[in-house]
């Protein structure tokens, strides 16, 4: 996925004179590309995230727009004020990109697990929070992300994420893609966990239960009418998310349920509110958590009474 | 430098001065030790240097001017009614209920360049107004004023190793180096000097100045940059507090309120009129 999201970019400042690239040394093999064809506008500021995204917002004051671009929790947990207070406060048109959301440099450990980073991100004011599902979607999230007027946390995957769409998308902000048509539950995935939620779509399907599959690749806004609709359809709702149970997916679908009156039994398939210190591959990491397509059914088939 | 710009800049520190005591009287707030050290600096800047236009606050080529001291903003916002950016009547609010002016400054006032409180954050961003201002081609400058209180954050020298990295030579920093910090004296605190020599290694063009002489702060600005290819630092001696013979150089005077007769005494200190 990051090597859609590069190759997006690059083909976008080919058009648009004001995309910079400001990096905080990171994005071998990926950003040389943009390097070399646009080095007046390609900054590393060697590694020290707060000053690549004060820099960011300096240039985006000045009528640019300044892609920050790390892995994990690097241009967002390390520079929070500078998003918050620099960025977010004065609506600079800053994109703050992360490689990896997740777990996904899962034996690299707990500061490599971007696993907080929804909660955060979508509790600051002017942010648009973006997690897309696979290539397609992230292709499509880097134009909508630059065509936006902002500041847009922009959470990639890392490599080899598999396609969950088979044709062309509309991508739109605080707009989800129905993925799949079901009547008996909805389940919602963000990020490239995605990909499992189809599975295990395919798993329900196979134990007679119709299940409906959302990409909710914008966490913030979310898109309401979508999981007010699922809810009233479907009358069952099952979030997925690569990330803390505390303050993301799930929490902002709760949110929207619980402010519309709309009491259907909710599930969420998220991480404990702990330290993954465990050592494992991706794959691995998500499978014991509960994101197997299999537990991701059987979460699903238990809510609505289906059994396992 | 002529007798008559001495006057005005020594007219315009004055009212800076007055209107902060006033301010943070009316308000009950703190950081009037910050802001009277900085006050000359201001003067000169707003009545010599800076190139901005009251009547069109986001003129293109003005002259791009950071605070990063944020919680000295009642100076800037001083110095930006004198100089008619807003009705002077807004200083009156300052810090108050429904007030036009908050504690730390905010580009919601006309004139304010960029908004800050934490320190820290003024001079990345100075280094990403200076990129784009040269990637434009663009004639102005950025100037960003720091405490020395900033300095003790690391993302200050992280942009101080960026604009020396890519000679950002329209770019200044003045330091307002009044050696007093929050809660206590420098010395005590993280001790800085040698600040120019570490500035001078750092591969910035650095001059010390006396920060209450308008003589040389005018001359050394009207000389920017110091050298082609390097950005410039302008450490500024000055005295927290100044101008108030019992805040000068006390740490009492950074959070300190004044007291309705210490106003008056501070006023009279000044040659104005309570």
């Amino acid at each position: 996925m990051r090597t859609a999201f590069n190759e997006e970019i690059l083909k976008i400042a080919e058009k648009d004179s004001r995309v910079f690239m400001v990096l905080s040394d990171i994005g071998y093999g990926e950003i040389e590309p943009f390097a070399a064809r646009f080095p007046e506008r390609y900054f590393n500021c060697g590694v020290a995230e707060q000053n690549m995204t004060g820099v960011a917002c300096g240039l985006a004051l000045e009528g640019n727009m300044a892609v920050t671009y790390s892995i994990a929790n690097f241009p967002t947990l390390r520079c929070l004020e500078q998003i918050r207070n620099d960025v977010c406060y004065h609506k600079a048109n800053v994109k703050i990109v992360i490689i990896g959301g997740g777990m996904a440099y899962g034996p690299l450990g707990v500061s490599h697990h971007s696993t907080e980073d929804i909660a955060i991100m979508r509790a600051l004011p002017e942010m648009i929070v973006l997690a897309p599902a696979d290539r397609i979607e992230a292709r499509a999230a880097v134009h909508a992300m630059m065509e936006h007027e902002g500041p847009v946390y922009y959470r990639c995957g890392y490599k080899k994420e598999p396609d969950i769409h088979k044709c062309s998308i509309d991508f739109r902000i605080g707009r989800s893609i129905e993925v799949r048509s079901g009547t008996d539950i909805t389940l919602i995935g963000t990020g490239t966990v995605t990909y499992r939620v189809c599975q295990a779509a395919d798993l329900l399907a196979s134990r007679g239960i119709s299940a409906r599959v959302i990409s909710m690749h914008t966490v913030k806004p979310l898109d309401r009418e979508a999981v007010l609709q699922a809810a009233e359809e479907t009358g069952a709702l099952v979030t997925v998310e690569e990330h803390n149970i505390c303050g993301g997916l799930g929490s902002a679908a709760a949110q929207v349920l619980a402010e519309a009156g709309a009491g259907v039994p909710l599930r969420m398939v998220a991480l404990p509110d702990t330290y993954i210190h465990e050592v494992g591959t991706h794959d691995w990491l998500l499978d014991r958590y509960g994101f197997s397509p299999r537990s991701i059914a059987d979460t699903a088939g238990k809510l609505i009474g289906a059994g396992v | 430098m002529t007798e008559t710009s001495i006057v005005s800049y020594a007219e315009m520190a004055v009212k800076i001065r007055a209107h902060c005591l006033r301010m943070t009287h009316r308000g009950r707030s703190g950081h009037v030790g910050s802001m009277l050290s900085m006050a000359d600096i201001l003067a000169v800047l707003y009545t010599g240097i800076l190139s901005v236009d009251p009547f069109n606050p986001g003129w293109e080529d003005r002259d791009r001017f950071i605070l990063s001291k944020g919680h000295g903003g009642a100076a800037v916002y001083a110095a930006l009614a004198e100089r008619g950016f807003f009705p002077r009547e807004w200083l009156d609010t300052y810090y108050l209920d429904n007030g036009k002016l908050s504690g730390h400054i905010s580009h919601h006032v006309p004139g304010v360049e960029f908004s800050t409180g934490s320190l820290g954050h003024g001079l990345p961003v100075a280094v990403g107004m200076a990129i784009a201002a040269r990637h434009a081609g663009a004639g102005h400058r950025v100037i960003c004023l720091v405490s020395d209180g900033d300095c003790n954050e690391g993302s200050t020298w992280e942009a101080v190793m960026m604009a020396a990295q890519h000679g950002l030579d329209n770019l200044t920093v003045i330091v307002d180096y009044n050696r007093v910090q929050a809660l206590g004296k420098m010395e005590d605190v993280i001790e800085m000097e040698p600040f120019a020599g570490k500035l001078k290694d750092f591969g910035w063009a650095v001059r010390e100045i006396n920060g209450h002489d308008y003589a040389e702060i005018e001359s050394n600005l009207l000389e920017l940059p110091f050298e082609q290819g390097r950005p410039s630092w302008v450490l500024a001696r000055t005295v927290k507090g100044k101008g108030v013979s019992w805040m000068e150089g006390t740490v009492a005077c950074h959070y300190g309120a004044v007291s309705d007769e210490q106003l008056i005494q501070a006023l009279k200190e000044l040659g104005v009129e309570a």
